[in-house]
């Protein structure tokens, strides 16, 4: 197990586990099409004005004093970039 | 502020027309008591299930995106009110498993109510805000309430509910307020706005006897209370040492008020940003205990008999379900029914209670003595399940 362990932590990111996060965690306030809902669209054109390391930050430390939480917890720094370019090339649509 | 359209408003998309009868023998006859509907909400789809024999009668396909999707029912149980995230307001023959009607009518919808005679559809919308009401046999537009306020020039709505005499209560999250519509017949629509609330409230809803009403906030320590009993309105905090000088944790998904944990005297609610649920004497309005919980709580939902209340949590704590016994505040079972439990709904008396489980594609029904698992139904991405006694529920 601990093998195991280790080995996940240091892996590449599971882009696959990440799109699921995406769309169906991210979803729940963004909108499975991402078109928003209590949180913001995040669409390609939506976020057309931020870089994606801001996307990337912005998961990572969320918005203090709205309900986006910081998710840092839950994410290594490559697995936040990661969603912050799927997110800016469109490609969960 | 209040635009009223009748014969004016486009008409929804025509019914089509079934199979011949010579073709076809007769159905047989039926009630709806025992129905229900669930959401697919990936695949803008439902299912239309019998809680009988534990069965799925058919998929309803074709209903855009079902991200949040809630359902009201109409007074005789035949028609189900779906409320999509994409505006769309769907009519659902649920005997016949086809679409009686649908229209779209916002850009992003968070939820509806059924008036209490049955004959207005309000649907709460994100996208551009606001309330819309519609004919409940026609879908025609009704009304139309802008959430235009001093606070916020616009305002995405939440915590919509019915309440008795033709009205709807419902919450602004921007501009933080509660308003009162009502519908009287043949009369003008009338509003009633309770302002300064406080800051983002997420979500509310109201008792069954359709008095007290409750919203959550997240910008602020404490609960908001409407005793919609007494004249004139009053916006009132309630527990406002709920959340003093306490970190809260992130929260990965916003707990929801809808089929809260109300019994005959106490009402058990989830906190925002902690492990734990709140419990609230409805006659002094005091908080009276905590329960501490396996994780953040999403939906805390009363068995019918109010003995027990059921629990599910936030990702990623969100592959167990709780039960907690209303009388001694304790966590009496713990379940397992798999990853991303979004949901759960009792049987009318509530023998069973069915869990949709999401990344499982299933939903499980248990019963709710023993515990034992009686059926295993296999559903596409199933977020809310409703049953059809819920169009006899005040504020469902």
């Amino acid at each position: 197990m601990l093998v195991l362990a280790s080995a996940a932590a240091s892996a590449e990111p599971d882009r696959e586990r990440l799109k699921h996060l995406l769309v169906q965690e991210c979803g729940s306030c963004h909108g499975l099409t991402l078109n928003g809902g209590l949180g913001r669209p995040l669409t390609r054109e939506a976020l057309a004005n931020f870089p994606v390391e801001t996307v990337r930050d912005i998961i990572l430390d969320g918005l203090p004093g709205t309900p986006m939480p910081p998710w840092r917890p839950l994410l290594s720094i490559p697995e936040a970039s990661v969603i912050a370019d799927m997110l800016k090339s469109g490609e969960i649509r | 502020m209040i635009s009223r359209r009748g014969l004016m408003a486009a008409a929804p998309l025509a019914a089509v027309s079934g199979p011949t009868m010579a073709q076809q023998p007769a159905p047989a006859l039926r009630g709806t008591g025992d129905l229900g509907v669930i959401i697919e909400r990936a695949n803008g789809s439902v299912l239309i299930v019998e809680t009988t024999g534990r069965s799925i009668l058919k998929r309803v396909t074709g209903l855009g995106d079902l991200s949040h999707a809630s359902i009201s029912f109409s007074r005789d149980e035949r028609f189900a009110y779906l409320f999509g995230r994409d505006g769309g307001l769907t009519k659902i023959d649920i005997l016949e498993g086809r679409i009686a009607a649908r229209i779209v009518q916002g850009g992003n919808s968070i939820g509806g109510a059924i008036s209490d005679d049955g004959r207005l559809i309000a649907v709460s919308n994100y996208e551009p805000g606001g309330v819309k009401v519609f004919d409940a046999e026609t879908l025609a537009l009704v009304a139309d309430v802008p959430a235009v306020s001093a606070a916020a020039p616009k305002s995405k709505t939440v915590g919509i509910v019915d309440v008795p005499g033709r009205a709807f209560v419902y919450t602004l999250y921007d501009a933080g307020e509660i308003w009162k519509l009502e519908l009287p017949e043949g009369a003008e629509p009338q509003l009633t706005k309770l302002t300064g609330i406080g800051k983002l409230p997420y979500d509310a809803n109201v008792t069954s006897d359709g008095r007290h009403y409750f919203a959550g906030l997240f910008g602020e320590d404490g609960v908001v209370h409407v005793d919609l009993w007494q004249e004139p309105l009053r916006a009132k905090r309630v527990l406002a040492n709920y959340g003093r000088g306490q970190e809260p944790l992130p929260v990965y998904k916003m707990p929801h008020f809808e089929g809260w944990g109300a019994t005959q005297n106490k009402l058990f609610l989830p906190a925002v940003g902690r492990d734990e649920l709140l419990v609230i004497d409805l006659a002094t309005l005091q908080e009276i205990g905590r329960v501490k919980t396996h994780g953040q709580p999403v939906f805390a939902v009363a068995r019918p008999d109010g003995r027990h209340i059921w629990v599910n949590y936030a990702h990623p704590k969100n592959n167990v379900v709780e039960v907690v016994d209303s009388e001694t505040l304790a966590v009496v079972r713990r379940l397992e029914p798999g990853p991303a439990v979004l949901h759960l709904e009792f049987t009318p008396r509530g023998h069973e209670a069915w869990v949709s489980v999401r990344d499982t594609d299933t939903v499980i029904v248990y019963n709710t003595r023993t515990f034992a698992e009686k059926a295993r139904l296999a559903a596409q991405k199933p977020s809310g399940i409703f049953f059809t006694a819920r169009a006899h529920v005040i504020g469902k």
